[in-house]
């Protein structure tokens, strides 16, 4: 962690702009591509993602959405007043979704109504003072907007939700369960609307080069040889232990400072790509995989992956050349255990996510990659005990990379 | 009216309280805690010949019924906190009661002891064996009155059942089998064997991704002892009849109500969830929680309820809020009197709410100790909505949503109700006039 602090450069407004809304995209991806298994997805790694992607969207794009919607110039005279009367009644509370992502909710009853439009057709109690917003006329282009806003925070909500886990105490099965629906019928009414299907349209159908985009967006795309359906990923699951993917957490390789973002990528799934192609040389653990498969959805892709592989590891050691190697040993291979290693596995398994279910013992995603590549020396993963310390690490790295 | 007088009691120690129960007769209150420790309250009647009659409850026994444990294949804790307490009919001058935490049911007994022994030959009274050799002459040991010693011991322990976390148990009325419910199964014990359990529901699909509904409680028919009742997270009921088949996966009775499509919302389905069933005690009706309503049923009724009441309605336009900082999962208990006329259950900021089915009439009353004094009549409380606040109604932004009313219990026989707060028992009397 050391290399961050002292090498750090502010990234350039745009990249972080074009990053953030790649890692959102990335996020509400997978999501929607999650539907075709009939279950959502969710990367692991991207936990703090999530909260980095949406606090930077915040900053950068719903804020401004918030105060444009209460800024209509529609009717100055009353939006002014209701504006004052927000604000007078303390119109706006931060509402936590989760560590350090805020939005806000307003708890004044003129905008509970606009919260009303999470709850289509719910009728407004508060009708008293209401004439302002109750004409729908005034607000109306803007209610559409708001909803989707608001879905889309609902929608953040949820999934943070999801991933935030107790790790002592089995979650709450029941919970979970509710809240998985919630989201899938958000998802659902999102694919209705088309909203998934352009945001994801969005960012993978830019056919850029991979040196000006980030390498996650053509792994994700696979834009360059295969068709631009992006990859499904590991599978939440109430009981996912065959599922568990190889996954780095981002923001580990993202400390690779450097003035262009293509070395930010997701090195987990670079690291995968690579790791399948040593999947040929190697001799397979049938049984082993059979528990923890890399991912379910994925061996139609597999034949046409190695020719992507062979160029990923240089991308690799590219990028995780500017990682400092604590051990000493160069090259690709140490450094992918020694980014490994830091990482918590149990906080990236999915099991322990949700309800800590598993009938088999678990084998952690690293431990693939102990199986599978014996030939590095580099010692077994082991899980650090407490990941809220990780978390925090992680988070204090995304701070300093946004520059906040 | 529901005014009620009011003795409070608070247990001795600070813990969290997870569930309240009389017993069959209302002598005895079990309070189960986070911390896994039982205390029985015992009802102690003064002057209950006059017209004023009031009853106090004193602790009667404590002991600690769970401990906490950890599951070394799953790398998790298993708390042990105390999630439903029922108590058996009583057979003879000791007390039995099942407790669950979320893995392990126990049978406990409870018995008194107000004799000892005393005169032994061969010890001394305080148990030092005497030396045969100064024995000089015999005496037949007699029994003694000692003070009131209660004991606690268990007497079974089911364990290793469920897989995921026990939320009901209930006793049938056959007084020999019992059900106990975790989140995908049901499983029925004969309160003699431990070692075996029946499953009778399962609903576990194949695949676990495919999982969108568990069961939230779970509980026998009051007479037949062949029914009983589950409901789900999707707000439906299923009554199974176990004669049926070994299995009851397949209902004997659906009871769901049509969604109202004018409040459809995303919390939708959170908001119907059934956080507790209950059969009256005429076995007639089953009344059901969900998070912003009461629903009382009609067993030969399956498409809509006969009642429903909102209990807290203004909570309606907040569930955002609520759904953010995660009140909108909290499962609110819900009990009927003695004579099935009139039902209760919690609210938020220390309310709870009596809904009298007879006179169409609801209340809601606060129990915290700066609105009750010993001996006063409960004030009812107002929310209000929106709009103009009145004098002494609450807004719905000053509520304290951390002060959760989510167990109350009510005497079998006596207008005597158990609320429970987070810490502390309040156990409130109706005032005759």
């Amino acid at each position: 962690m050391a290399c961050c602090q002292s090498r750090r450069k502010t990234p350039p407004p745009s990249a972080v702009h074009c990053r953030s809304w790649l890692l959102l995209a990335a996020l509400c991806n997978l999501c929607w591509r999650g539907r075709r298994s009939s279950s959502f997805t969710i990367k692991p790694g991207l936990q703090t993602l999530m909260t980095l992607a949406i606090k930077e969207h915040e900053q950068h794009e719903r804020l401004e959405k918030l105060k444009t919607l209460f800024g209509l110039p529609v009717n100055k005279a009353k939006l002014t007043s209701q504006r004052t009367r927000l604000k007078n009644q303390n119109g706006f509370h931060l509402c936590r979704l989760g560590r350090e992502v805020y939005t806000f909710v307003s708890t004044s009853r003129m905008s509970g109504s606009l919260l009303n439009m999470f709850s289509k057709g719910t009728k407004r109690k508060f009708s008293d003072g209401d004439e302002e917003i109750s004409d729908e006329s005034l607000v109306g282009a803007r209610v559409a907007s708001s909803y989707s806003l608001q879905r889309q925070s609902l929608l953040d909500m949820s999934l943070i939700k999801l991933q935030l886990c107790h790790m002592l105490v089995e979650p709450n099965l029941c919970r979970s369960v509710l809240i998985a629906n919630t989201v899938r019928q958000i998802q659902e009414e999102m694919t209705h609307d088309g909203s998934w299907h352009m945001v994801a349209e969005a960012f993978c159908s830019a056919g850029q080069s991979p040196s000006e985009r980030l390498v996650a967006t053509e792994v994700l795309c696979r834009s360059r040889e295969q068709d631009a359906e992006p990859k499904l990923f590991s599978v939440i699951s109430y009981e996912g232990c065959r599922e568990e993917e190889v996954v780095a957490d981002e923001t580990l390789c993202s400390v690779s400072v450097s003035d262009t973002v293509s070395n930010v990528c997701l090195a987990g799934r670079i690291g995968q790509c690579w790791e399948k192609s040593e999947l040929s040389g190697v001799e397979r653990d049938e049984e082993a995989l059979e528990d923890s498969r890399l991912g379910s959805g994925e061996d139609e892709e597999i034949d046409t992956k190695d020719r992507a592989s062979t160029e990923s590891p240089k991308t690799i050691g590219q990028v995780f050349g500017t990682f400092e190697i604590k051990n000493g040993s160069p090259g690709p291979d140490s450094a992918l255990e020694e980014l490994f290693s830091d990482v918590d596995t149990s906080y990236y398994d999915l099991d322990t996510m949700l309800t800590g279910m598993q009938s088999a013992p678990k084998m952690g995603p690293y431990d693939i990659l102990d199986s599978l590549a014996p030939s590095h020396s580099s010692p077994s993963i082991v899980s650090t005990p407490n990941c809220r310390s990780d978390l925090n690490e992680l988070d204090h790295i995304m701070e300093i990379i946004v520059g906040s | 009216g529901y005014l009620t007088d009011v003795s409070v009691s608070a247990r001795p120690t600070a813990d969290i309280i997870s569930t309240v129960e009389f017993n069959h007769s209302g002598e005895l209150l079990a309070t189960g805690d986070k911390g896994g420790r039982v205390v029985i309250f015992q009802q102690e009647t003064e002057n209950k010949s006059q017209s004023q009659w009031r009853s106090e409850y004193n602790v009667y026994s404590t002991f600690q019924s769970h401990e906490p444990e950890f599951d070394y294949l799953k790398s998790l804790e298993i708390e042990e906190k105390i999630n439903k307490i029922r108590w058996l009919p009583q057979k003879n001058a000791a007390q039995f009661l099942l407790s669950t935490n979320d893995k392990t049911i126990k049978l406990w007994k409870i018995s008194e002891r107000d004799k000892r022994p005393e005169g032994y030959n061969l010890k001394e009274e305080d148990g030092r064996y005497r030396d045969a050799a100064t024995i000089t002459t015999l005496r037949v040991p007699v029994f003694r009155p000692m003070d009131l010693m209660v004991e606690a011991s268990p007497r079974r322990v089911f364990a290793n059942a469920h897989t995921y976390h026990i939320n009901s148990i209930s006793v049938n009325s056959d007084n020999e089998t019992y059900l106990s419910a975790d989140d995908l199964r049901i499983n029925l014990w004969h309160l003699e064997i431990t070692d075996r359990s029946f499953n009778i529901v399962d609903i576990k699909p194949a695949n676990m991704e495919e999982l969108t509904e568990v069961i939230t409680a779970a509980e026998f028919h009051p007479h037949q002892c062949n029914t009983f009742v589950y409901s789900s997270s999707k707000g439906t009921i299923r009554l199974c009849d176990m004669r049926a088949s070994a299995l009851c996966d397949k209902h004997s009775k659906l009871f769901e109500e049509p969604e109202d499509p004018s409040n459809r919302s995303f919390f939708s389905e959170i908001i119907s969830s059934i956080s507790d069933v209950k059969f009256s005690h005429n076995g007639r009706y089953m009344m059901t929680r969900d998070y912003l309503s009461v629903k009382i049923w009609d067993l030969n009724m399956e498409n809509r309820p006969v009642e429903t009441y909102q209990v807290h309605e203004y909570l309606r336009s907040k569930l955002c809020s609520l759904y953010e900082n995660d009140c909108i999962f909290d499962k609110f208990e819900c009990c009927w009197n003695g004579n099935d006329s009139v039902v209760m259950t919690g609210s938020y900021n220390n309310f709870f709410r009596m809904l009298d089915r007879s006179q169409r009439r609801d209340v809601t009353l606060e129990a915290s100790r700066e609105s009750c004094k010993p001996r006063q009549v409960l004030k009812p409380r107002r929310v209000c909505a929106g709009g103009k606040r009145k004098k002494d109604e609450i807004s719905v932004d000053s509520l304290d949503f951390n002060k959760k009313i989510l167990h109350t219990a009510w005497h079998p026989q006596e207008n005597i109700i158990a609320v429970a707060t987070t810490n502390n028992l309040y156990i409130f009397q109706e005032k005759v006039n």
